[in-house]
């Protein structure tokens, strides 16, 4: 399973086998009788219901997992069962190591004091609290003095740009500030772990973004080792290291989000992808050609880092291939214009099969290109950029 | 009963053992610690020397003159409630408190107000804080749920005397019995509250508590308890008015204080002095409850860096004050002629009294409005009344069973049916039933006059958000009155007669028709007013149309809660006079046998309240739900 992390070097910090969650009067009897092998229908024909069913997987330090499922999916059961707010049904969950399931409730206590922050969709902030107050409440339930938690806590109002409203009361903020002290709360004990349950559904869209931008912001200076739970596909691509897409409880697939776009394992995961503007979520490295025994490279140089919207113009007003490099300045593949009108323009299978759109009719002028069919024409002008 | 499990007490006083029932031995212990607490929090009040007595004896008094606990000069009482106000509040309850504590004191009522205070401190407390145990142990354990509701479900309707003597029969009279009564009778609301407050306390905020790493503990009482604050302050609103509203019935055993001196002066028709009581008593109750909220909204500056003086400024401004206070009570002693210190306590005799203004208002009432007040008074209860009662009364009981019934059968079927049968079949089977009916007959002619009453002054104020506003926090105000407040004023006009009773409970009654109606129709859906303009109704038609038909189960849970006010109130009516179920509690008070006729008795009322309470919420509940409002 490809993963942008050495999983050789580091040891994962989240460590699932086989995780089962099954709600009902007789789950534990049940799932000895089906003897690993859970079928969703037979456990409800039997008044139970199945929340998860036999996930397996890795989180790595620094790294984020996006769970991402339609309602009912077992997404929020799933991260619950992680922060033990439920108690898993059968299998291991091991943090940094660490038996979690064995563990008395002192030592969970413990365990979420140091090392788990988590943020709820409904915000879940204390009503008699102030921001301040709510903020600095987990270093208080821990036994940290009141200066010293009120400074900390000043920090995080900081941090989460809401100086000047330490003063006010849950009810006298929006959602998105609402939101702002879930998660400076949820940061305040510095922990490694970070769980986010659907923490910007309750939101507005314009709201949303704005989040999302803040989150990434924070993300790039803390790298905290983060499960995310949302039902928003796009959020999931925008954030995600890794996608773990859920239905039934079930993971049905669990990849980058490249691969989620470009090889769908189920016909599940292909509805969702299927309305993805590729060229917003994939990155060059993902449609580039390997480098052949082509010499003849335009003078332009992209990273294969970057998201292909953000370079298609500079692409396409090249007439030779551009070189794409990797951090060291290495270079490990090249696109062409022409595939970059494939990606941009093409039907679904125009990336990474390697087929891809075929216009009724294309014609090389002098500054560029014109191509088209019945339905759309396209005149890709290049001359303003020669 | 007292001869149960004799055990071996020691008497220090004769130094030998001697042969008592267990119960009594843990209820006078029990009842001797209550004791003290009130009598220690009046004499820090008023002084006196059972304080000292209960550390040392009798003896050492006598011999050491001196050892008498002063008092506390009322202007202390006083600044201290109005710094204490300042502090939580600011100005607004500073100022209440001061026109408060200096009514009572100006008016000569210090004394007997301070003993009802001591009563309501110890009474409060223990209920709050008993209410909010048992509303934590239900909330935690479902077997205690299901156990305790039935039980609060009787507790809440059965009338407040009928507790006054089983509590005399196992604690005695006195202030100690007093106290216990109101325990038991403000505690159920407080449990009920309190656990509808835990319960609607969100899933995800105990899962935040708990991921910021809380144990049980800090669950329960960072999270939970300050999280359900909303509910649980209604409750202790209530426990508040209950200890007042149980400050006059509770002098019936003993109690000593304001409800005492009100009742006194209720029976020798001293309207004026009994207003003035009344209003004491009501000013008590407004501050505490004020007092309760503020503390429990009060907020903290985690940041200002304070100095000593800063940070004890409201202390160090007390303690400037008592020392100034001490000053002129002592001062005072050679100021003031008489050995009458006014800055020490105004006693009884020499405070202002607005008795005479009343008096002669209410001769002058006699004298002009007899004819026609006492021609209402006729009408009504030759025309009305005892057409009613005879009705009630002349109805055979099988025909009374199968009215009843089939209304349960309809509302709610068998089940329902079955459950107001079996109320009903309790209270035929005792010799009251002719005595039920006519307390029944009572609280429907309040009830229907009530509820009528409070629909149309509820409809009228919620056509506009303002007046709604006001019209609530004039309930809100009046719901802070003890019930026994209302006969004032209405004996004032009607006498001592059916008819003053029924005005008070018609009176009393009707806030919450008036409350539930306003809240009904301002919840009625907007979308729905606005179709309704849309397909261009006339302000009758929509609240004929739209308003009414959606905000009645709510309007008829406020009935509910008419009905319950009125059998109170109908009950306590018993004091001027009525020939109810009501007046049969009042008599087995001083009778030796009373305990089961009393608890019987309140019984009945009770069963009369639940039957009526179940159809009632059957029917709101299953309407609701058709409706698609829950």
């Amino acid at each position: 399973m490809p993963s942008p992390h050495d999983s050789s070097k580091s040891e994962p910090v989240i460590d699932c086998r086989s995780v089962y969650k099954i709600f009902g009067e007789n789950a534990n009897r049940m799932l000895r009788d089906a003897g690993g092998n859970v079928d969703a229908q037979t456990f409800q024909n039997a008044g139970c219901v199945v929340g998860v069913n036999s996930a397996s997987f890795q989180v790595y330090r620094g790294e984020m997992l996006v769970v991402m499922g339609l309602s009912g999916s077992g997404k929020s059961t799933l991260l619950r069962c992680i922060s033990r707010l439920t108690e898993t049904t059968a299998g291991e969950i091991y943090i940094d190591g660490e038996d979690l399931l064995a563990m008395s409730s002192k030592q969970l206590i413990e365990l979420r004091r140091n090392k788990m922050g988590m943020v709820f969709q409904s915000f879940a902030l204390l009503p008699h609290k102030t921001v301040l107050e709510n903020i600095a409440f987990p270093l208080q339930v821990k036994g940290k003095t009141t200066a010293e938690s009120m400074q900390r806590a000043m920090d995080m109002v900081k941090l989460v740009s809401l100086d000047g409203r330490e003063n006010y009361y849950p009810r006298q903020l929006s959602g998105g500030q609402q939101q702002r002290v879930g998660i400076a709360r949820s940061l305040a004990v510095e922990p490694d772990i970070w769980f986010l349950d659907e923490p910007f559904s309750a939101l507005d869209p314009l709201i949303r973004k704005e989040m999302q931008d803040e989150f990434l912001r924070l993300q790039g200076v803390l790298h905290k080792t983060i499960l995310f739970v949302t039902h928003d596909f796009s959020e999931a691509l925008r954030l995600a290291d890794r996608i773990a897409i859920m239905k039934d409880g079930i993971i049905e697939q669990l990849d980058t989000p490249a691969n989620i776009v470009l090889n769908p394992a189920t016909e599940y995961v292909r509805k969702f992808t299927e309305e993805v503007p590729r060229e917003k979520v994939l990155k060059i490295e993902s449609v580039m050609d390997p480098i052949g025994a082509e010499t003849d490279f335009s003078d332009l140089t992209i990273s294969k880092d970057v998201i292909i919207e953000t370079v298609a113009e500079a692409v396409l007003a090249e007439t030779k291939p551009v070189r794409v490099v990797d951090k060291d300045n290495n270079i490990v593949g090249s696109v062409h214009c022409a595939k970059m009108i494939h990606i941009l323009f093409g039907k679904d299978d125009a990336v990474g099969t390697g087929g891809g759109y075929d216009p009724f009719f294309q014609i090389q002028t002098e500054t560029g290109t014109v191509f088209g069919d019945f339905d759309r024409f396209f005149s890709v002008d290049t001359s303003g950029f020669a | 009963m007292f001869d149960w499990w004799p055990v071996d007490v020691y008497d220090p006083d004769l130094e030998e053992y001697e042969q008592f029932a267990l119960l009594r031995e843990i209820t006078r212990g029990f009842s001797s610690v209550v004791l003290f607490l009130i009598e220690f929090i009046r004499e820090i009040f008023v002084g006196g020397v059972k304080t000292i007595v209960t550390f040392t004896s009798w003896e050492f008094i006598r011999e050491n003159p001196w050892a008498v606990w002063p008092a506390l000069p009322w202007t202390v009482v006083m600044g201290g409630t109005m710094i204490l106000g300042f502090s939580l509040k600011g100005r607004g309850l500073a100022i209440l408190a001061g026109i408060a504590l200096s009514y009572i004191s100006v008016f000569g009522q210090w004394e007997p107000a301070m003993q009802t205070l001591s009563f309501v401190l110890v009474a409060a407390p223990a209920s709050v804080l008993l209410g909010l145990l048992f509303g934590i142990l239900s909330f935690k354990f479902r077997t205690v749920e299901t156990i305790l509701m039935p039980l609060l479900n009787v507790a809440q309707t059965m009338p407040h005397f009928s507790y006054l003597v089983p509590v005399t029969v196992f604690f005695g009279v006195g202030d100690h019995a007093g106290a216990i009564a109101t325990i038991i009778f403000a505690t159920p609301p407080m449990i009920r509250l309190t656990l509808l407050g835990l319960k609607k306390v969100p899933e995800e905020v105990v899962e935040a508590a708990l991921m910021s790493g809380c144990n049980n503990r800090q669950v329960l009482l960072n999270v939970l308890v300050p999280t359900a604050r909303r509910d649980i302050l209604i409750g202790v609103n209530q426990v508040i008015m209950q200890c007042l509203a149980m400050a006059v019935i509770a002098s019936f055993i003993g109690a000593k204080g304001l409800g005492f001196n009100l009742l006194l002066a209720l029976n020798q028709l001293r309207i004026g002095q009994a207003l003035e009581l009344g209003v004491c008593i009501v000013l008590i109750a407004v501050v505490l409850d004020k007092l309760s909220l503020a503390w429990a909204n009060q907020q903290t500056d985690y940041f200002s860096d304070l100095g000593f003086a800063q940070r004890h400024k409201f202390s160090l401004i007390f303690a400037v004050f008592f020392a100034l206070c001490i000053l002129a009570a002592f001062l005072g002693q050679y100021i003031f002629k008489g050995g009458i210190n006014y800055f020490y306590l105004i006693p009884h005799n020499q405070g202002i009294t607005t008795e005479d203004f009343w008096q002669s208002g209410v001769d002058w009432m006699v004298e002009n409005w007899y004819a026609g007040l006492q021609g209402f008074n006729r009408g009504l209860i030759v025309n009305v009344l005892q057409p009613m009662k005879a009705a009630f009364l002349g109805m055979p009981v099988s025909a009374t069973f199968l009215l009843v019934m089939g209304i349960g059968y309809i509302v709610g079927g068998l089940r329902s049916a079955l459950t107001v049968g079996g109320f009903l079949l309790f209270i035929a089977l005792t010799e009251w039933w002719d005595r039920a009916l006519i307390t029944a007959y009572m609280t429907t002619f309040a009830v229907i006059v009530s509820a009528t009453l409070g629909m149309i002054i509820g409809s009228l104020c919620a056509q506009n958000p303002f007046a709604s506003k006001a019209a609530l926090l004039v309930c809100d105000t009046l719901q802070t009155f003890p019930s026994f407040i209302y006969l004032i004023p209405v004996i004032m006009l009607f006498g001592v007669t059916d008819t003053s009773v029924l005005v008070a409970v018609i009176i009393y009654a009707t806030i919450p028709a008036t409350r539930y109606t306003i809240e009904g129709i301002r919840n009625v859906p907007p979308n729905l007013r606005d179709a309704g303009l849309m397909s261009g109704v006339s302000k009758l038609q929509m609240w004929l149309k739209i308003d009414l038909p959606l905000a009645f189960p709510h309007i008829m849970l406020g009935v509910n809660q008419t009905v319950i006010f009125a059998l109170f109130m109908v009950i306590i009516g018993a004091m001027i006079g009525t020939d109810d179920l009501g007046q049969f509690i009042l008599k087995a008070l001083s009778d030796k046998q009373g305990i089961g006729n009393g608890l019987m008795l309140g019984l009945c009322v009770a069963f009369i309240g639940l039957a009526v309470d179940h159809l009632i919420n059957t029917w709101a509940a299953s309407r609701k739900t058709s409706l698609g409002l829950s």
